[in-house]
């Protein structure tokens, strides 16, 4: 049984092939897509307006992402029921993730936020550099203190 | 206001995702207790907004709470006006009411005589029980073949669960992947409102072989007889109970219940949460518990793995949401409502290991540990049942075109095995299709179209339990007709 299934945290090893090469990211913003089980589900490769993202013809295929055909435009993290996707971006000074957010209240563009990684631990503080609304999901940029917790946190806690 | 202070903060005034555009105030009494409430909110939300959580008693003096909170489970009977027995959690409240708590179940005065309102007869060609995905895509479905259907449900707001789901959905456009649950209801509402006869707060006492389908239904203290052609059975499911002590302590609430208060009335259910089972409903339902504010401490799973998938478990962990697999909740605690849970950890035969007992403080365990089809109908109407563990249970033996074995009965959705709602509303335009044949229409070039998508949509290891289901299912049927 893959640790996952057990822990529901996903290991760096077990996303290999899935996170966009660090070439393609100094480059700009990519999504990375962490949805490795095959579950009935395809809406993010519709939403690319790239093509970027193939699941195929049986919808229960885990999606595929063509790094270099990715813009980093964010449409695909708007519509993933899974809240599974995230834009990752080393083109500027600092490192820069984008998260999906649902919760109230949704911090602010210079607001000081907590990085958490993919198991809810604290890993760091970050800045909100910008938040954009897309529907009832919004899409929070920050920016990280450092290259490591660009694939290390995937979680935002407001204050503390 | 004396009327904020019994608020309790426990009306959400904001949501991520929902709004609460709340109906006019009004006060009714409880134990001859004034409450304040909103129109459109239950006997039960209402209640449990001003802190009320428990509502009756047994007749051994237990205090009991709301458990299902959609007109399935009985925990949360009151008596209303003088009538007893009424159930607490799908009753609208009316200015003025009067509920009083029971002790045991309520008995009905002698004296009492019904308002004398004649029953309502009423005839359609299709008849449709349960105003949920399957059911309001069954209506859908006909309405697009120029059948009018007539359609029932016995909560006060038709969409059935779909109105409580804000997360996206999964599946395909077809199936409307990325949007989410409540907008699908709404959709499918509009859809339909205009030209199907809908009758919420219905409730439907019993089925009968008469000149095709007698349906016996009780709606606003009147009598509805419906006589109809066919029939579709799209009733749903309750939520499965389990066993430990205190379990029947007010705060121990079924998922579904949950999603009810804070997702239908904007009402936060507790101020600290233990989810019990990782299966999809549990992960997506604490997830929902966080949107509404609410801490959740954790949730249990006694397997070894996580049901649900993935993706749903990562939002909860990346917030700060332990999943402890292999535990399990070994007793609610309180005097008068759950003050606390203790889990352990399980060994192998799933036993609770000595030692590894934790004590969580907590106002609210949510059970979200399966679900058994709603079939009592069907079974009524003498359709053959199946025990099949992969949909759930008991569930009644149909063909792949939804019929039972009682012609032109159709069943769809997780009364027909536990699934999703995606594929629920698939099923709900199978049983429609099925229902157009029974009246002389010809549907096979659709109906082919449903079963590429549902089959798609089973496709992968998470569509094996209900992909083996099925498959038992139609061998039965099989059977029957070779044997
Ligand atoms: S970020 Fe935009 S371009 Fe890249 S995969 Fe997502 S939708 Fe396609
Ligand atoms: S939309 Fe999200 S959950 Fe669905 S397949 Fe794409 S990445 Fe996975």
């Amino acid at each position: 049984m893959a640790s996952f299934r057990r822990t529901g945290v996903l290991s760096l090893a077990e996303l290999a092939g899935q996170l966009p090469p660090l070439e393609r990211l100094r480059k700009g913003p990519c999504a990375a897509i962490e949805c490795v089980e095959e579950i009935p589900c395809n809406p993010c490769e519709e939403a690319c307006p790239a093509g970027a993202i193939s699941v195929g013809e049986e919808i229960t295929s885990v999606p595929r992402l063509d790094f270099q055909r990715c813009t980093g435009c964010g449409a695909c993290l708007a519509v993933c029921p899974g809240l599974a996707i995230f834009l990752l971006d080393l083109s500027g000074d600092r490192p820069r993730l984008t998260v999906p957010y649902e919760l109230l209240p949704v911090p602010q563009p210079g607001e000081e936020v907590e990085l958490l990684s993919r198991a809810g631990e604290a890993v760091g503080r970050g800045k909100v550099v910008r938040a954009r609304r897309a529907g009832t999901t919004w899409l929070l940029t920050l920016e990280l203190p450092s290259e490591g917790l660009l694939w290390e946190a995937r979680g935002v806690r407001r204050g503390k | 206001m004396p009327n904020r202070s019994r608020d309790n903060g426990q009306r959400l005034s904001h949501h991520p995702i929902l709004e609460f555009p709340r109906g006019r105030k009004l006060t009714f009494f409880f134990d001859g207790r004034p409450i304040t409430a909103y129109e459109g909110e239950t006997i039960a939300a209402a209640l449990h907004a001003a802190g009320i959580r428990i509502l009756t008693h047994t007749e051994a003096g237990r205090p009991r709470g709301l458990f299902c909170a959609i007109g399935k489970c009985s925990s949360c009977l009151v008596t209303v006006d003088g009538v007893p027995n009424v159930k607490g959690c799908v009753t609208p409240v009316r200015a003025g009411m009067r509920v009083e708590s029971q002790r045991g179940p309520g008995r009905i005065d002698p004296s009492f005589r019904p308002r004398g309102l004649a029953p309502v007869h009423q005839r359609a060609e299709v008849a449709i029980v349960g105003g949920g995905p399957a059911g309001l895509a069954a209506a859908q479905t006909l309405l697009s073949h120029g059948v009018k259907p007539l359609c029932l449900d016995e909560n006060p707001h038709p969409g059935g669960q779909l109105v409580k789901q804000t997360h996206k959905f999964f599946g395909s456009r077809a199936e409307k992947a990325g949007t989410r649950g409540h907008r699908i209801a709404q959709e499918l509402l509009a859809q339909v409102a205009s030209e199907v006869e809908l009758l919420a707060g219905a409730q439907v006492l019993g089925a009968y072989e008469e000149e095709g389908r007698l349906l016996v239904a009780s709606r606003a203290g009147r009598l509805h007889l419906i006589q109809a052609r066919q029939l579709i059975v799209a009733t749903g499911a309750q939520e499965r109970f389990l066993l430990f002590p205190g379990n029947d302590l007010p705060g121990v609430y079924g998922a579904g219940a949950v999603q009810t208060l804070m997702n239908v009335y904007g009402i936060k259910p507790g101020r600290r949460a233990l989810m019990v089972g990782a299966g999809n409903v549990g992960l997506i339902v604490a997830y929902q518990l966080l949107q509404a504010g609410v801490e959740v401490l954790g949730v249990v799973e006694v397997l070894p793995e996580i049901g649900g998938y993935h993706v749903h478990a990562a939002k909860l962990r990346r917030l700060g949401v332990p999943i402890h697999t292999r535990h399990t909740l070994i007793a609610a605690l309180g005097e008068r409502a759950v003050e606390a849970a203790v889990i352990a950890e399980v060994d192998e035969e799933l036993r609770p290991i000595p030692g590894t007992e934790r004590e969580l403080e907590l106002d609210l365990i949510c059970l979200a540990v399966g679900l058994s089809p709603s079939t009592r109908l069907v079974e009524q109407l003498g359709a053959r049942m199946a025990w099949v563990g992969e949909l759930g249970g008991w569930v009644p033996v149909h063909d792949e075109r939804m019929e039972t074995t009682v012609p032109g009965v159709y069943v769809a959705g997780d009364c027909a095995g536990i699934g999703e709602a995606s594929t629920a509303m698939l099923e709900g335009k199978l049983a429609a299709l099925s229902a157009l044949e029974g009246l002389g229409q010809r549907v096979e070039g659709e109906r082919r179209g449903v079963w590429q998508a549902l089959a798609r949509l089973r496709a992968g290891p998470f569509g094996r339990r209900p992909r083996l289901g099925k498959e038992k299912l139609l061998s039965l049927m099989k059977e029957m007709a070779y044997g």
